[in-house]
């Protein structure tokens, strides 16, 4: 019985979903309609992720739709897209009711969607990506068949690729071009992107937006998916605001400024400024010098990275995602080799040392993946918290743990923390993305540690959670701790961090305060232009 | 023995004991293509073997005999495609477990056949014209097996199908990155049954070649470890029918000179060569920082919605 208790409640719910009427926003007119998808509802195990959702986008329009990580906006898209099958609710395409049960489906019905990781086989051209799953493509080299539709596009469109050229050389800019023409070339009127300028430079993300006003002109309808204010207000027509699975309301952009958003959005007032005291530097607590390391796939990631950061300062890192970060921060925790060049962390180098070594120069690491390198998913929430100093004192006598002085520092951090959890005892993997955060922040720590190397803190964590981990990283910066945040979040950078020094493939393009700076100047040094200060 | 007829000799060897080798790596790269490992080459091989010999014996027409051997191959590996692809079980797990299933059955079913040899194994042929060629011709072109010329003529449009027709495209996509495929329409696990199976088709026909032709005759455990040498030889030819058929010949020939040296080396260390053949292609592989050619979702299940 207790096993089909859940089950149960999942079908009462959606039963009781369809049962209720709701009020339904008028139709403008049937023609105008491009899409309108009504009471759409959706259940995962644990979580109703969109409850009679109702949307409505106009032919011609770009429409936003905003709200916070979770709030239901990819999986309704994904609904859309025939990825995922709604519980209930009906969708219509220009007035028609229509049924979509794969992404096969959708491109029939001329939907397109740029997911926000990219669907490209990085190894194939351009061109084998467009003609991937084409219908009407000649069997015999397919390939060359869309060449010159793609060269067509590009022009109509300001989507400028070579369709010749490999996946993996492109930019992220370019792959995103390249999944709109393969969205196109299937004859989408309707284009769904994903968190499009999440991979993008500023500079980037402007280009976008030109290209999305040349497609509004030709007719077709966008939908924007975004969590950023700034974007809703430069780009889109309309904006529909989820929340928690539900729609808080859809408004003409025009009628709206960035604070009413941000309330619908999260549901209380935002601050948007952060109150923060003056930088107070002391000693050099972390000095990298001249720092060469290899990616994964052998290749130069770091070109000579210099920098140094004091006791009581933040320095950010801004760059695009890949451009040597990752390689960056686990050279400095001593998960990587660095091939040349000094890591030296309270005046002692500890170059290529090992982890545990550099760790126990206090040296806390907030991992890039929470689950992979933060956390031991199936173990308790205790046993996570303790894991870096489970083999000494007080923790560990002899052979032996200690139980009882574990469970009272779980208590503890828990409580200092805030850490949602039902118990100590319950495993790390069941908790949400802000808790296991929460727990990573707990045990790196606990040290008073003398520099922390956080990698996209608040990545994927919702406004609270998010507030909360940056006013812990202030603390610890009051407390004369020396923080290398690394994040491309450039708000949050603007906003956290007493110095910004910028990556461009693996080198340092200069650095710059964020007093003076804008945000224009670092999207071009993101790009690869060097100015500011050139270290 | 003048060079030249060493030479010819050599090849001669090397291209007919690599025919099998030809016909399941060429299905293993198929089938590992679209993202599917399948260590069941040895146990379908030799399921092929058997098939192939009690039905030419049978009927006394060798061809029905690889016919048969064909479709054995493609059921086996059904088998693997229904673990692997539907149940999303551990692909090295499942395809081990077909060449130990396919071992022992062989071996179970086998033991009436043991011993007799066959009355009427697969005719060899000369290919008119290019025979006339020097060295090449009478290496390559004259008195081969029929299997032989068809697996050397199946490597090139199996090279042209994967790179230049829109199956291909499909088939590479799949194997390089599923979801991609999916969200472009593209039936994953369609692609990957019809790959896995096709791959099991030419395994069972590189069996029969062993029992109706090369040696004509059953033996338990006649493939002798050739379906590992396959395993090793898909990732030697880097995932490329073209770069197969060198890789056999090369393999074939130091196969074949092994055997030459059997006067000064004890037969153990010759039974050994398959073996650290193998183990050689894959520690070079490993060496290598960047894996050349391996699809990128090669191994993996794919289950929607996952990234």
């Amino acid at each position: 019985m207790t096993v089909y208790l859940p089950v149960l409640l999942y079908y009462v719910r959606i039963m009781a979903a369809k049962r209720t009427d709701v009020h339904r926003e008028p139709l403008a007119s049937p023609q105008d309609v491009a899409l309108f998808m009504r009471d759409i509802t959706k259940a995962f195990p644990g979580v109703l992720a969109n409850d009679r959702v109702t949307l409505e986008v106009r032919v011609g329009e770009v429409h936003a739709l905003l709200g916070e990580n979770g709030a239901g906006k990819t999986t309704l898209m994904n609904i859309l897209y025939g990825l995922y099958q709604a519980d209930s609710g009906e969708i219509y395409l220009y007035g028609r009711r229509v049924r979509i049960r794969s992404p096969r489906d959708a491109i029939r019905h001329r939907i397109g969607m740029v997911h926000q990781h990219f669907k490209l086989v990085s190894r194939h051209t351009v061109a084998e990506n467009v003609v991937l799953g084409l219908a009407g493509a000649p069997f015999l080299v397919p390939a060359r068949a869309v060449e010159g539709k793609i060269l067509e596009l590009g022009e109509r469109y300001g989507l400028k690729v070579d369709p010749k050229a490999y996946v993996w050389q492109l930019s992220a800019g370019e792959q995103q071009r390249v999944e709109i023409i393969k969205a196109l070339v299937r004859g989408a009127d309707i284009l769904i992107l994903d968190e499009p300028t999440s991979v993008l430079t500023p500079q980037e993300a402007e280009e976008l937006f030109k290209i999305l006003e040349r497609m509004k002109e030709e007719g077709h309808s966008v939908v924007f998916i975004t969590h950023k204010l700034d974007e809703v207000m430069a780009v889109s027509d309309r904006v529909t605001v989820m929340r928690r699975g539900k729609v808080v309301a859809t408004l003409p952009t025009s009628e709206v400024d960035k604070p009413t958003l941000a309330k619908m959005m999260v549901g209380r007032e935002v601050v948007f400024r952060l109150e923060k005291a003056a930088c107070e530097r002391g000693n050099e607590a972390l000095v990298v010098e001249d720092l060469w390391a290899l990616s994964d796939r052998g290749l130069p990631a770091l070109k000579g990275v210099s920098f140094s950061v004091c006791r009581g300062e933040i320095l950010g890192i801004a760059g695009v995602a890949g451009n040597g970060q990752k390689e960056l921060v686990e050279v400095i925790t001593g998960l990587r080799r660095a091939t040349r060049g000094r890591v030296v962390v309270l005046g002692e180098e500890v170059t290529n040392r090992n982890p545990r070594r550099i760790a126990d120069k206090g040296v806390a690491h907030i991992p890039e993946e929470r689950l992979k390198m933060g956390i031991v998913p199936e173990m308790s929430v205790a046993e996570n918290l303790i894991l870096k100093r489970h083999h000494r004192a007080p923790f560990c006598r002899g052979f032996f743990l200690d139980l009882r002085e574990v469970r009272r520092f779980a208590h503890h951090a828990i409580e200092e923390y805030e850490i949602m959890t039902p118990g100590p005892e319950t495993p790390a993997k069941l908790l949400s993305g802000g808790n296991i955060q929460r727990l990573i922040l707990a045990r790196e720590l606990s040290g008073e540690p003398a520099l922390i190397v956080a990698a996209h803190p608040t990545y994927g964590l919702d406004v609270g959670a998010t507030e909360q981990i940056r006013q812990i990283l202030l603390e610890q910066r009051r407390r004369g701790a020396a923080i290398l945040l690394i994040s491309e979040d450039l708000e949050e950078l603007m906003s956290l961090a007493d110095r910004i020094a910028v990556i461009f493939e693996g080198e340092i393009m200069g650095e710059v305060s964020p007093e003076t700076a804008s945000l224009e100047e670092v999207g071009l040094m993101m790009a690869g232009e060097k100015r500011g200060v050139v270290l | 023995m003048g060079w030249e007829s060493w030479i010819v000799d050599t090849l001669r060897r090397a291209l007919a004991y690599g025919t099998p080798l030809l016909w399941g790596t060429l299905g293993e790269i198929y089938a590992e293509r679209a993202g599917v490992v399948n260590l069941g080459v040895e146990g379908m091989m030799i399921l092929g073997a058997l098939s192939a010999f009690a039905v030419a014996q049978s009927t006394g027409n060798p061809w029905i005999g690889v016919l048969a051997a064909a479709v054995v191959g493609g059921l086996a590996a059904l088998i693997h495609a229904f673990f692997s692809v539907t149940l999303r079980a551990n692909q090295y797990v499942s395809g081990l477990a077909l060449t130990i299933f396919g071992l022992g059955l062989s071996g179970l079913l086998g033991t009436s056949w043991v011993g007799i040899s066959l009355k009427n194994p697969l005719p060899k042929a000369t290919i008119p014209g290019l025979s006339r060629i020097p060295i090449l011709g009478d290496a390559l072109f004259r008195d081969h097996s029929y299997l032989t010329y068809i697996g050397l003529f199946l490597a090139v449009v199996l090279w042209f199908v994967l790179y230049k027709t829109r199956w291909g495209i499909s088939i590479r996509s799949v194997g390089e990155s599923p979801s991609t495929a999916d969200a472009m329409g593209i039936n994953v696990f369609l692609v990957r049954y019809l790959c896995v199976i096709f791959g099991g088709v030419l395994a069972g026909v590189a069996g029969g070649f062993l029992s109706v032709e090369y040696r004509p005759s059953w033996t338990e455990g006649m493939t002798a470890g050739m379906g590992w040498i396959v395993i090793a030889l898909t990732i030697f030819a880097a995932w490329d029918p073209l770069q197969a058929v060198g890789g056999v010949v090369l393999f074939g020939g130091l196969y074949h000179l092994a055997y030459r040296l059997q006067r000064w080396f004890p037969p153990e260390f010759l039974k050994l060569m398959p073996y650290a053949f193998a183990i050689l292609v894959l520690a070079v592989a490993g060496l290598r920082k960047v894996r050349r050619g391996a699809p990128a979702a090669l191994g993996l299940p794919y289950v929607r919605g996952q990234r």
